[in-house]
């Protein structure tokens, strides 16, 4: 059984299905990616994990625990965060209150964490006292990426987290990533770079129309001729 | 020599009947803004209540007062409406909880569309203006003990030696300063402490608040009572200044939005300075110049009508009047707020 599990999810907008029984699932100390085309309901499974949308099958396990009935706020509590897709930042609050705000449920001194953030992302540092609103769209999915790291989380929930970023900040991405999960994080991203993304991964799943149409580590994946020709470009 | 005492009168006139009077306008305004704007910006729709929860503030202020007097509760120069603040708070508070316990967070955790929220507002605005007549009357209040001056019109004429006096207020000493201290309290709030960078978060982007395990039942609360606490001060301080009745406040609803629009809506420095755009609008174009010209004119040119640009019965319709232009001209308001 693994740390976090969504089981056999089954969601819906309304009354437009969207996931049709996925499941997905990441360890302590491992990277799962999800990937798959546009609109296969990737963000939507993530949503699900977190509890902004409720699920009418299926269940969310954390730690054996089913988590299926809490709250999006009882799930930060219990060690979840995410950094989502679009709108990921406050933006007319400052840089440093970005960060504040990803700790708002601690207690103690955020200085080392903070710290931690600013030496990973110098130039948050530089811009700490501006609007978030008012950085470029890979700049704000730095602060993204460190007011998701503020709440020292177990599980990192990343969807497309080097969105619109350039190349050299896509590594310094990774290899955070690569990072949170050598410290015992459990990571699961939602990627649309699927080759490199799946080259780092330990599992991958590749969701079509809400479905997982491929399951496995990312190696094996890769070198399966289907999802090649299908998602990576032959 | 005598020209200068001349112009001297005319603006001691001008403060006395116009600065005076609409700085203290501005400020009641300004805190009732800062209520509605607290409100959209958290709860995203506009509160239609606003003038009645005024009303609603007010009225416990006055019934409290009466009660502190009764007793002999009372303290010689400072009224006792503004003691029996904190109290009247407390009740207004918990009356505008129970309202959005049993109307606003259906709506709400059914994600109605804002328009449905200021639809749900103007009832408990009947509801809670219904509440006050019923409890209160319909009548005009007076309800200020205490000094009624800092110094009076006579005592400024017998210490200047001028012809024209200036009288200086309780009412409007009170306004300004508990204005300034309650406006400055609310942004140190909004900008320094853990609850209100919660709330300007929550404002900012909902979705992530709640990733942030912002708990978002005590931003509403926190909003609703900051909300409530303005709304009762802004409506004492009016009371204590123009006297009670339940219909005037209601009418308040007017100058308030415009204040916000004027401003900014969602912008809370906007709705300060909307307000007081709105307060001296409607303060200088309803007085009479008549005598201010008298001072300033030569004897040829001196006016026989009262120069008064529009009659005090309109000047609701000014409000009216400044939110169309704004509203024309520049829709985001003086501080850039959302286009409605
Ligand atoms: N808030 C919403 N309301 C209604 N439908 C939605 C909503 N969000 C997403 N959808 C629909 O759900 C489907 C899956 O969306 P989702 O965002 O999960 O896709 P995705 O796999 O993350 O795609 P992308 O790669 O473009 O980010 C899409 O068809 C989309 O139109
Ligand atoms: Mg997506």
């Amino acid at each position: 059984m693994a740390y976090l599990e969504g089981n056999n999810l089954v969601a819906a907008y309304g009354v437009v299905p969207i996931l049709h029984g996925c499941s997905v699932e990441v360890n302590k100390g491992e990277l799962a990616v999800i990937v798959g085309p546009n609109g296969a309901g990737k963000s939507t499974v993530m949503k699900v994990l977190l509890g902004l949308l409720e699920s009418s099958e299926g269940s969310v396990l954390l730690d054996g625990q089913d988590i299926g009935s809490l709250s999006t706020q009882q799930r930060i509590t219990l060690g979840l965060a995410f950094v989502p897709q679009n709108n990921n930042t406050f933006p007319s609050m400052t840089v440093e209150e970005n960060l504040e705000m990803g700790a708002f449920l601690r207690d103690d001194s955020l200085k080392h964490t903070m710290d931690e953030v600013y030496s990973l992302f110098p130039i948050l540092f530089e811009k700490r006292r501006q609007m978030a609103g008012e950085l470029s769209g890979g700049q704000r999915q730095q602060v993204a990426f460190g007011r998701a790291m503020m709440t020292r989380p177990s599980v990192m929930l990343l969807d497309e987290p080097t969105a619109g970023v350039s190349p050299i900040i896509m590594d310094e991405i990774f290899g955070n990533i690569i990072d949170l999960k050598s410290s015992g994080k459990a990571v699961l991203m939602v990627e649309q770079n699927a080759q490199q993304a799946l080259n780092i991964a330990d599992k991958g799943f590749v969701l079509v129309s809400g479905r997982n149409e491929h399951t496995g580590s990312g190696q094996e994946l890769i070198n399966d001729p289907a999802v090649r020709k299908q998602f990576l470009g032959g | 020599m005598e020209y200068l005492t001349d112009i001297i009168n005319a603006f001691v006139l001008l403060t006395n009947f116009v600065l005076l009077p609409a700085l203290s306008y501005g400020s009641q305004l300004a805190l009732g803004a800062l209520a509605v704007t607290l409100v959209y910006s958290i709860l995203r729709f506009s509160n239609f209540a606003q003038g009645d929860s005024m009303a609603f503030g007010t009225m416990i202020a006055i019934l409290f007062t009466w009660f502190f007097q009764q007793q002999g509760w009372v303290i010689s120069g400072i009224p006792t409406a503004l003691f029996v603040i904190p109290f009247a708070i407390i009740v207004t508070a918990s009356y505008i909880l129970l309202t959005d316990k049993f109307v606003y967070k259906y709506y709400r955790k059914t994600n109605a569309k804002p328009i449905t929220i200021v639809m749900a507002s103007i009832g408990v605005m009947f509801i809670t203006g219904g509440i006050v007549r019923l409890i209160i009357g319909p009548k005009q209040h007076f309800f200020s003990d205490g000094a009624r001056f800092i110094f009076n019109a006579r005592e400024f004429k017998v210490f200047t030696g001028l012809s024209e006096g200036l009288a200086f207020k309780t009412s409007h000493l009170l306004t300004v300063t508990i204005a300034v201290l309650l406006v400055w309290f609310v942004f140190y709030f909004l900008q320094k402490t853990k609850t209100g960078k919660a709330m300007r978060a929550f404002s900012d982007n909902k979705d992530l608040a709640l990733l942030s395990g912002i708990d978002p039942d005590k931003v509403v609360r926190v909003t609703w009572i900051l909300a409530a606490s303005l709304t009762t001060i802004a409506g004492v301080l009016f009371g204590i200044d123009k006297g009670f009745m339940a219909q005037q406040y209601h009418l308040l609803l007017l100058p308030i939005f415009a204040s916000v629009i004027v401003g900014g809506i969602g912008s809370p420095l906007g709705a300060i300075a909307g307000a007081f755009v709105v307060s001296f609008s409607e303060v200088l174009l309803t007085y009479a110049y008549k005598k201010f010209l008298i001072y300033l004119l030569p004897q040829s040119l001196e006016p026989n009508s009262l120069v008064q640009l529009i009659g005090t019965e309109y000047k609701y319709a000014i409000s009216f009047v400044i939110l169309v232009i704004v509203l024309l001209l520049r829709p985001t308001g003086i501080f850039k707020g959302k286009v409605l």
